[in-house]
């Protein structure tokens, strides 16, 4: 096995450029290190200005996710060696404003996000003394799976719906709504609806799935929307053989 | 900076996302997405060679043997067949996304995606059968 590999890292430093451009640089290839590896080695010995976020390395955080060769992965769990002889391409995620070198400006996300209350909602909260919220297990099955969402955003970057139409609420907003509407304790479903069943909502997807395969924490967003779509669907049929108040 | 003197408003100059116009052409899953869309066209077409059907049967049996002929010819053959390829596809993905979407319990217990898939084909197959019987048999 080769024990170099180039990477062809993407740089925008908007102080003196007004495009991204490439840099090579040829870093170690040990067969336990990730792109992450690579790129602090670059850092660390080569070139002091590349900027990107990381933060836990173990693929938790979610701060790390760039395009590697054309796919958005988490550069922490990406093996170098995978991609040998290389070289590899490393540019910052998909569908987001490039701020600096591989760091892209989530603000979208963060706004859409509130949007969707993604927190338990009570209509009323049970006074401390009533004890806790308690829930089987088949309950906390029900929506465990969302809740295994790392804001990595993977999912916008491979979404090509969310690059045509950036009012699109995207994928991990979506799930993480139906984490919250599918809890027990929560009671905020119906205010989630209305973001949710608008048009930049859940008939924005169109259902290239694409979310769901790059997802590392194998939330299925796009399964989750799916599943709204036909609660939605239910809702609307039944609001109208049953307007509330009929 | 002197007292009084106003911070210039900082503006960062971020890239702006470009999305190119051949994007569908990036990867598989995306060209079978756009074919995928691509083959709701296809369902339109046999919705009206239907209903093109039906009004040639309604018309009597001149204005129907003339619809089999028009049907017989090459081009009409062609785009039928393709038409029908289409659908096989449109069918397929569309089944493939129901176990995500229906999430169905017996009991405590969630029903497993393939089983609700087979469901699904099993559906389809019986739908099928019951044409056949109808063309063929009765
Ligand atoms: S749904 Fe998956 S890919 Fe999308 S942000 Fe959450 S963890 Fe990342
Ligand atoms: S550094 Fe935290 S997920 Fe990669």
């Amino acid at each position: 096995m080769a024990d170099r590999i180039k990477l062809q890292v993407a740089r925008y430093r908007p102080e003196r450029e007004a495009e991204a451009t490439f840099d090579e640089y040829e870093v170690p290839c040990p067969k336990d290190w990730v792109v992450l590896d690579g790129l602090n080695h670059v850092k660390d010995r080569i070139d002091g200005t590349l900027a990107y976020r990381w933060s836990c390395r173990m693929g938790v955080c979610g701060s790390c996710g760039m395009m590697v060769n054309g796919e958005p992965k988490l550069t922490c769990a990406t093996f170098l060696a995978d991609y040998a002889p290389g070289p590899i391409r490393v540019e910052p995620l998909r569908n987001f404003p490039v701020v600096r070198d591989l760091i892209v400006d989530i603000g979208d996300f963060m706004r859409k996000l509130v949007t969707v209350r993604p927190w338990i909602v009570r209509e009323e909260e049970k006074p401390l003394s009533a004890g806790e919220y308690l829930q089987t297990p088949e309950q906390m099955d029900d929506y465990k799976q969302y809740s295994m969402c790392i804001n990595c955003m993977l999912c916008y970057a491979a979404c090509p719906v969310y690059g045509l139409d950036p009012l699109f609420i995207g994928p991990a907003a979506i799930a993480l709504a139906q984490r919250y509407n599918l809890d027990s304790r929560d009671e905020g479903a119906a205010e989630r609806h209305r973001v949710l069943s608008e048009h930049e909502g859940i008939w924005g997807c169109t259902f290239v799935g694409e979310c769901t395969r790059v997802c590392p924490k194998h939330v299925d967003p796009a399964g989750a929307i799916q599943r709204y779509k036909l609660t939605a669907a239910v809702e609307t049929v039944k609001a109208f053989f049953m307007p509330r108040g009929a | 900076m002197s007292p009084g003197q106003v911070q210039p408003e900082y503006r960062q100059r971020v890239l702006p996302p470009r999305v190119s116009t051949l994007w569908w052409l990036g990867k598989g899953t995306y060209f079978a997405f756009i074919l995928r869309e691509l083959s709701c066209v296809f369902v339109a077409w046999f919705v009206a060679y239907l209903l093109l059907l039906v009004r040639a049967v309604s018309q009597g049996d001149a204005s129907y043997q003339e619809f089999l002929a028009w049907s017989a010819t090459t081009p009409i053959l062609l785009l039928n067949l393709v038409s029908f390829l289409f659908l096989i596809f449109h069918t397929v993905t569309f089944f493939d996304a129901a176990p995500r979407a229906m999430v169905m319990k017996v009991g405590r217990n969630r029903v497993p995606g393939r089983v609700v898939l087979a469901g699904h084909y099993a559906g389809w197959a019986a739908a099928s059968a019951i044409v056949c019987w109808l063309l063929l048999g009765a």
